[in-house]
């Protein structure tokens, strides 16, 4: 097998017998990113100079002798919101196009504690906001098992990367499916931790009661590890938790045993496309084969949670992009005469239509007159989104339903009409407003060869609890050999 | 239509954006069209329900007034070097009092 297709545990196998370099396992990775991004626009910023010194200082290590931090010498790549210490950090976002990170966001830190090579910055939605890439200012990331198809989004070059190996394993943020769905959509597995399982210090805001950060990864071990490195309580961010990690890689093989799986009726829907009906279904039952206890469960207001995301990370998008004015960083429109003409054509120039959308939008339901009407009454029905699924816990211990209704949709297919593209969150946005963790692994392929995710979403921090689950289900099936035509 | 161009103009001023006619045309029609949507909310009677703001019960931890973080002249030569204008240590904006 190449070094570039190596998963996060097998590369860290060979590297610790000394069977590959850092070197050569980063230089192998660089390689696959020369050979194939011209096609797949995975990455927005490629750090060869800095990837190959860390895997030099990892190699060091290594021949230390004593025992190296968990990720040493593994190449991992970044969504471009997450900052990395004198790396551009863009957020997808012409407004952003030069920026240089100041600092490390604290998730970036924690990798390179784990000795991590940070291989590059990858291509997402502006902002983070959209279901398809095609909202990146620069250029949409394409989907790996048919280019003509969007990745998912918005950590789509998180999700393909992965799936194309271009990186053994990446970071993306996920505020209403947003790794979910193109891990879903390129076939790799994707992580939503509980709202507060990992920091958000030195992740560029989009809507902040929703955003969490999550690895992409190319099975559920390698998932596990990662968020074994990630996780934890950050005092620099005041919605960390402060509650111990269990050691997620630790507990991956105590199987399904009397675990009760909840089968919510609302998840299964006229018009959603058959093959992924099927395929859950199938994935379910093996499930079941394999101990665990398949119980109905309903969650009766399934069917309004779009519209409370849409209003709530609208709000809070409308707030926190407030602070892109042109004075301390970012793009500066020429030529104005005063601050407010200043703020104006600087924000006018600088963000794409889809965030100038939410922006305006957000500060609509915000406005006086509107308020109550449209950002409360979304508060209030998110706490009746929550109340369902703490119900449903007390007769499941997770949830099993797919990621999206379809596989991969063309590029260009949802751009005319917002509220169709919208829809692709339909099953994964609930998770976010109840602030739940959510695993997308791989259960099959629809008769195009683009591949399904199956959805397990639990308690909060039950992480350990789907990572099981997705583990035992994993090691039932070779969908993972299966690779993308590239 | 649920709004009209001139209250979407007014709506973006408060937000500090701006939008060309043509613009403006297309957006007062996404906003009809997702305040539409975002409508169905009104099904539900909410009246005795709590609003949730944070899914996790959050409260705002206090650290001892110190200051932390004294920053290198290093550090604050990488913040200004953001900066799309600027003077010597200080931002540079265009005139705000005649």
């Amino acid at each position: 097998m190449s070094h570039h297709a190596l998963t996060i545990h097998q590369a860290q196998q060979k590297l610790r017998a000394r069977e590959i370099s850092a070197v050569e396992l980063t230089q192998a990775v660089l390689t696959r990113i020369q050979e194939t991004d011209e096609r797949l626009h995975s990455y927005l910023t490629v750090c060869t100079e800095e990837a190959l010194a860390q895997a030099e200082a990892a190699d060091r290590t290594l021949a230390n002798g004593a025992t190296p931090p968990p990720l040493c010498g593994i190449p991992v790549a970044l969504k471009d919101v997450i900052l990395a210490q004198g790396v551009r950090a863009t957020a997808g976002s012409k407004i952003l196009e030069q920026f240089i990170a100041p600092y490390d966001a604290t998730v970036t830190q924690r990798l390179k504690e784990a000795g991590a090579v940070i291989i590059g910055k990858v291509n997402c939605d502006e902002f983070a906001m959209g279901s398809s890439n095609e909202n990146s200012a620069f250029t949409p990331c394409r989907n790996p098992w048919d280019t003509d198809r969007v990745p998912g989004g918005s950590s789509g070059g998180s999700a393909a990367a992965v799936a194309a190996d271009q990186a053994c394993a990446a970071l993306g943020t996920d505020t209403g499916g947003s790794i979910r769905l193109p891990a879903a959509f390129c076939g790799v597995v994707g992580l939503k931790p509980t709202y507060g399982r990992v920091s958000r210090f030195g992740v560029v805001a989009y809507a902040s009661s929703l955003d969490q950060v999550g690895p992409c990864t190319k099975d559920v071990r390698d998932c596990a590890l990662l968020l074994d490195v990630i996780a934890g309580h950050d005092p620099r961010d005041s919605t960390s938790v402060n509650t111990p990690t269990p050691g997620y890689a630790a507990h991956l093989e105590q199987g399904l045993s009397g675990l009760r799986i909840g089968i919510p009726q609302e998840y299964f829907i006229e018009g959603m496309q058959p093959e992924v009906e099927t395929a859950v279904r199938e994935a379910i039952a093996h499930l079941q084969g394999l101990g665990a206890e398949i119980v109905s469960i309903s969650l009766p207001h399934t069917e309004y949670a779009v519209a409370t995301y849409y209003i709530i990370a609208m709000a809070e998008a409308s707030s926190n992009l407030a602070r892109y004015d042109g004075v301390r960083y970012g793009y500066r429109a020429s030529e104005v005469e005063d601050l407010g003409a200043l703020y104006q054509t600087t924000r006018a120039q600088g963000f794409g239509s889809e965030v100038k959308r939410r922006i305006a939008l957000g500060a609509y339901v915000l406005s006086a007159g509107y308020y109550d009407a449209y950002y409360l009454k979304a508060q209030k029905v998110r706490t009746l989104i929550r109340q369902d699924f703490l119900r449903a816990f007390e007769a499941c211990d997770m949830i099993a339903t797919p990621v999206a209704p379809t596989t991969a949709f063309r590029l260009g297919e949802k751009l005319a009409d917002p509220l169709t593209m919208y829809l692709s969150d339909i099953f994964t946005i609930a998770v976010n407003l109840a602030g739940l963790p959510g695993l997308s692994v791989p259960c099959g392929f629809d008769q195009h060869g683009l591949p399904v995710g199956l959805q397990l979403i639990g308690p909060p921090f039950e992480e350990e609890v789907l990572l099981r689950a997705g583990y035992a289900y994993e090691r039932g099936h070779d969908w993972r050999t299966r690779k993308p035509p590239l | 239509m649920r709004v009209t161009p001139d209250e979407v103009r007014q709506v973006a001023a408060l937000a500090r954006l701006s939008f060309t006619e043509e613009e403006l045309a297309e957006l007062t029609q996404h906003f009809d069209t997702i305040l539409t949507y975002v409508d169905k909310l009104g099904e539900l009677q909410t009246d005795s329900v709590e609003p949730t703001a944070h899914a996790v019960a959050v409260s705002a931890p206090l650290r001892d007034d110190v200051v932390t973080n004294t920053p290198s002249a290093a550090q604050t030569d990488a913040l200004l070097a953001n900066a799309p204008s600027r003077k010597a240590r200080f931002f540079r904006v265009p005139k705000i009092i005649e």
